[in-house]
Parts: structure tokens; C-alpha cells; sequence
């Protein structure tokens, strides 16, 4: 893939890191707004795929590492599967932080309310696991593709 | 004889259709409803979050989420399999 006009490329550097903050911003209000681990993800990756499309495959290997990127998903994967074995003590999947009073355990005021972002136990833990893995994912599945796409393309014009 | 059939088959499968989405009950009013009252009801008290889809989806349904994960996982799996450079 070759990088695209200059106007592409200097809207993609004003609106990269705003996208990539309203993911994080998604995951890590899961349990308080609508979206959460899967929304916030495929976000970021958007980020991650309009980086791809108007710079160039080639170009853009030194932000976009296919190797972090893998590592960063078998981590977030085994982070989601490592808290859900945390709560073993009653139940596998038990939410031993709710309510506890510790890390992300106030207790919520019932009914409407603005939201606390220290509530929801185990929940915006595995939504930061879940969308770590998400965001990871959907990136290494553009990549690995955009590459695919240039070398079919260079063996073709051989 | 073939078309005959084929029409009759096709009506008849029409009224019933048309029928029975005349007689569908109305919008917003499931006939069991029992689960969604504990969950609007209870979910913030027991998980503490305001979103009750995100305590569904995280706490009461957390294997589905577990299965969700997994499933995509391989599939990253398989495409990095897929698009792998061969080299001889």
C-alpha cells in the first residue's frame, strides 16, 4: 500500500491520539457509560487501521509492532483468565472486590446517580484485560494483512 | 402443476405470516420477564456497577465473555497462521 495525499496524512495526525484516547476512555468507563472492553478496543484498532491506510504499510511498521502487538494480546487474555481464577476462594468468576471496600469497591448509591469510577469490583479490571486484548487483536489482524497485501503486491510486479 | 404448487405453498405460508404478526404481542411486553426485573433491580447492589450490561456481561454471564475472548484469540491465531511469510 502506498501512503496517501498530504491532506490524508496531516488529518490523521490531528485526530490519531484523540481517537485512541476516546478508546481508553470507553474501556476504562465500562462499568459506569454504555461500550466497555469490546467497544473501546475495536476504537483503538480503528486508530491503528487509519494510521495503516494513510501512511503506508511500509512507513508505519515503526508504530505499529507486530510483535508487541501479539504479546499484548496473549497478556491481556491471560490477565482476563488470571482474575477470573482470583475469585476461586467461593466461585470460579466470583466478584470478590464488589462492595469490599478495597480497590474499585465503594458501594454505589442505588438508583441514579453520576457514577464513581472506584465501584464495580472485578468489572473495570476485565474490562481494561478485555480491552487490551480487543485492541491488540483487531490491530495484529490489519497488519498481518496490509503486509500480506504489499508482498502479494511486490511478487506480482516482479 | 409444478407453479400451482409452488403459489399455493407461498400463500399459504404468507397468511401465516401475516397472521401471525398480527397477532404478535406488543412491543416491550416479554411474557417472562423475571430475569430482567433481578437484574435492573439487583445489579447495582451486588456488583456495585452502574451499567448493568457491563455486570451482566462481566459478572453474571462471565463464561460467555470467557468463551467471547477465547474465540477471538484463535481467530487471531488462524490469521497470523494464514498470513505468514513462507520463506524457503
Amino acid at each position: 500500500m502506498k501512503q496517501m495525499s498530504k491532506i490524508v496524512r496531516t488529518i490523521t495526525n490531528l485526530i490519531y491520539g484523540f481517537i485512541i484516547i476516546f478508546g481508553f476512555y470507553v474501556i476504562v468507563h465500562g462499568h459506569l457509560t454504555p461500550g466497555g472492553g469490546f467497544q473501546g478496543g475495536a476504537v483503538v484498532a480503528s486508530a491503528f487501521a487509519l494510521l495503516l491506510i494513510s501512511y503506508g504499510g511500509v512507513n508505519s511498521e515503526k508504530l505499529l509492532k507486530k510483535d508487541f502487538l501479539s504479546i499484548l494480546e496473549s497478556c491481556g487474555l491471560t490477565m482476563f483468565i488470571g482474575i477470573t481464577f482470583l475469585g476461586l476462594g467461593i466461585t470460579f468468576f466470583y466478584n470478590f472486590l464488589a462492595n469490599s471496600g478495597d480497590w474499585f469497591g465503594n458501594t454505589t448509591v442505588i438508583g441514579i446517580n453520576p457514577g464513581d469510577m472506584n465501584t464495580g469490583g472485578v468489572i473495570p479490571l476485565m474490562n481494561i484485560a478485555v480491552g487490551l486484548e480487543v485492541l491488540s487483536a483487531l490491530g495484529v489482524i490489519v497488519i498481518f494483512m496490509a503486509s500480506a497485501a504489499e508482498f502479494t503486491k511486490n511478487k506480482e510486479n516482479l | 402443476m409444478k407453479k400451482i404448487f409452488l403459489g399455493v405453498t407461498f400463500l399459504l405460508f404468507f397468511t401465516f405470516l401475516v397472521v401471525s404478526a398480527v397477532n404478535m404481542r406488543q412491543f416491550g411486553e416479554p411474557i417472562f420477564s423475571e430475569m430482567d426485573d433481578y437484574f435492573i433491580e439487583n445489579a447495582q447492589s451486588e456488583t456495585g456497577a452502574n451499567n448493568v450490561v457491563a455486570s451482566v456481561v462481566f459478572d453474571y454471564r462471565g463464561f460467555d465473555t470467557l468463551g467471547e475472548a477465547t474465540v477471538l484469540f484463535t481467530a487471531v491465531v488462524g490469521i497470523v497462521a494464514l498470513f505468514r511469510r513462507v520463506t524457503k
